[in-house]
């Protein structure tokens, strides 16, 4: 199976997985084309691949390869 | 009338007009719906929140506040129409800053950043020269910093000049509530100055918020003194009054310090008793 890294922890995945889906797989919200909530609330997450940025715009065509390092965040209580 | 009635001359960072001198933290509160409360009482419109990853409900418990939580930490700001600043909590290099204030930016669609580039977890003091060179790159990619930082004077000119939107020197170290250890330093930061002060961290007390503005701050920063407060909405509304005390206190101008008493009543017109 193949496996890139979620949030600090291995994560199986299929063949062809964007990272928009792994958006929706983490918050369970489905995305537009353009990276923003079906819903038409405000997402408030942002993701970076292999320590660099990856636009909202992006996310519906960047597609996940073996051994990424995906990090998916968002605003917590702190400061 | 107005004006005096709530004491705030509008704060301007960055051609924002802020309704409120108090900036809030969300830091160390038991519950989100109690931090709602005690933000509302507090009356600020502008607060922060730190950027970590999502995590999905029932899993990794994390910051307590947990991905469903932090989640609605975001809706419950934006429901209240208060604004939202994000922070660099927990990066200890210039590279770990920049790398989360863009992951704000494209979270929380914001420029605004609160630069906080610690050198160690004991102190929590930040490493002036990540901070100069975090400040340096922010600038550059066009984010607007609210630079965290010593009471330093010479520090806090040189991270305007590099750009600062604000800035925020420490009254002491964070989550000490020790009050404001060097006035004098804050005196000095706030009178060469010419971004907003926003006396940030080390707060205990109302007082302590009071004298931060009656020193000049511009504004006051906490987090840790609502928070854990035993009544976080009674110690919100207590900082809320000490601030604009302050501010008028400041804007009054107080009188001089004497050695000797003053008579405030004339002798004059005495009776012979």
């Amino acid at each position: 199976m193949t496996l890139l890294k979620l949030n600090g922890a291995a994560h199986p995945f299929n063949p062809g997985t964007t990272v928009a889906d792994l958006v929706t797989a983490v918050t369970g919200r489905a995305l537009l084309g353009t990276g923003q909530a079906a819903d038409g609330g405000r997402l408030g997450v942002a993701v970076a691949r292999n320590a660099g940025i990856v636009p909202r715009s992006q996310w519906a065509h960047n597609v996940v390869a073996e051994n990424d390092d995906i990090e998916i965040v968002t605003a917590v209580q702190g400061g | 009338m107005t004006e005096l009635l709530t004491g705030t001359d509008p704060l301007v960072i960055d051609g924002v007009t802020l309704g409120s001198r108090l900036i809030m933290g969300t830091g160390g509160a038991p519950s989100l719906s109690g931090l709602g409360a005690a933000l509302l009482a507090s009356g600020t419109g502008l607060t922060t929140v730190a950027m970590r990853r999502y995590s999905t409900p029932g899993q990794g418990a994390g910051q307590g506040a947990g991905g469903t939580a932090g989640t609605n930490l975001f809706e419950l700001l934006l429901a209240n129409n208060i604004r939202v600043l994000p922070n660099t909590a927990g990066c200890f290099t210039a590279r770990e800053a920049v790398m989360t204030a863009e992951l704000a930016r494209e979270a929380l669609e914001t420029d605004w950043v609160k630069l906080e580039v610690i050198a160690d977890e004991h102190t929590l003091l930040p490493d002036a020269v990540e901070l100069v060179d975090a400040t340096e790159q922010l600038v550059n990619k066009g984010f607007k910093v609210f630079a965290y930082t010593n009471d330093d004077p010479v520090l806090a000119l040189r991270l305007e000049q590099l750009g600062a939107v604000a800035v925020m020197p420490l009254g002491a170290p964070i989550g000490t509530g020790l009050g404001i250890l060097n006035p004098h330093n804050i005196e000095l930061i706030v009178s060469r100055a010419s971004v907003p002060v926003v006396l940030d961290a080390g707060i205990g007390t109302a007082s302590d918020a009071a004298l931060a503005m009656e020193l000049g701050c511009d504004a006051v920063l906490l987090a840790t003194a609502v928070t854990r407060a035993q009544d976080p909405i009674r110690m919100a509304q207590a900082f809320k009054h000490a601030v604009i005390g302050g501010r008028l206190a400041a804007q009054a101008g107080r009188i001089p310090k004497r050695r000797h008493a003053l008579a405030s009543s004339a002798m004059d017109g005495r009776p012979d008793l």
